[in-house]
């Protein structure tokens, strides 16, 4: 077997370790994705405002 | 505290510290995964599974961690009315929640191998579970009233209310028979766990510590702007029916 079969075998615990971190990718870059697109999206809806609101200064 | 609760104050400093924040959470997550999957050796007696360890510990502590931050924000909410302290506290919830299901998730597929079942209704599986709902319960309260004024209060006593989980959990493995193991990092007497394995698990949990710092600052800044938005909108309404009742007493 070669270093990287080995490697990704795991000791022939794969089908746990990997899946363990397949899920804290997708629980902890889901919530980044999520924070970061809601973040976006207000601040672009908050300039539109200030640009077509007159009157409205930055925050 | 006070001069914090000054949300404008808020919007300047959270800016300065992001990208530091952002920056350091990276660099820790690469370090730690680099050590965690490459350099820390594996178990004598549970071989490569151990590496599972990584994240479900990190993810466990965040849990309870978050949660203490949670009713703690509540708390300042309800006693002093910290503009901010509603904010952050809603804020934090899904964050908390996400680390919760992932110390669910990680610790089944830990103890499928070790123990021979995924889930088992012992002490530490099931207070952490009642966490989990608790996340959820706070979160949906939150949203189920027309006044957020009033869901903020709501949520702020449910978060307090549900502080006693904290210490159920913590000493769940001693209070209780049960498959989970006791604590081998916080305990009386130093931690019992080898520094080949120490090591990246404090990484671990530093990298999750300051990602959750960011995505809080990142959330409650867009709740800060969301206010602004409506206020924004709020003015622009009472303006346009201003101007309409000037047009309409001009025209009578």
């Amino acid at each position: 077997m070669s270093g990287l079969d080995a490697f990704l075998a795991m000791g022939g615990y794969a089908v746990f370790v990997w899946p363990a971190y397949a899920v804290a990718l997708i629980v902890l870059g889901g919530l980044t994705a999520w924070s970061l697109g809601g973040y976006r999206r207000a601040r672009r809806r908050l300039e539109r405002l200030q640009r077509t609101v007159p009157g409205a200064r930055r925050p | 505290m006070q001069r914090f609760a000054n949300p404008a104050r808020f919007m300047r400093l959270s800016a300065a510290v992001l990208p530091w924040c952002a920056g350091a959470t990276v660099l820790l997550l690469a370090v730690g995964l680099y050590l965690a999957l490459f350099v820390a050796p594996p178990d004598y007696q549970q071989g490569e599974a151990v590496r599972i360890m990584f994240v479900h510990v990190p993810a466990a502590w965040m849990a309870s961690f978050v949660y203490a931050s949670l009713a703690l924000s509540s708390a300042i909410a309800l006693i002093w009315r910290h503009p901010l302290a509603d904010i952050a506290a809603q804020s934090a919830a899904p964050l908390g929640a996400g680390f919760t299901l992932l110390c669910l998730v990680s610790g089944s597929l830990w103890g499928e191998p070790m123990w021979g079942t995924w889930w088992v209704w012992d002490a530490r599986l099931t207070s952490v579970l009642v966490l989990f709902f608790l996340y959820l319960g706070y979160i949906a309260l939150v949203h189920a009233f027309d006044e957020p004024v009033r869901g903020a209060r709501a949520g702020a006593i449910l978060a307090l209310v549900g502080v006693v989980n904290l210490p159920i959990i913590k000493f769940s493995v001693d209070w209780w028979n049960t498959l989970h193991q006791p604590a081998s990092v916080f305990r009386i007497g130093g931690p019992t766990i080898a520094a080949s394995m120490l090591w990246p698990l404090l990484i671990m949990a530093l990298g999750f510590t300051l990602l959750f710092v960011t995505l809080l600052l990142i959330r409650m800044r867009t709740a800060l702007i969301a206010a602004k938005i409506r206020a924004l909108r709020m003015a622009e309404v009472e303006r346009a029916a201003e101007s309409a009742m000037l047009r309409h007493r001009a025209a009578s």
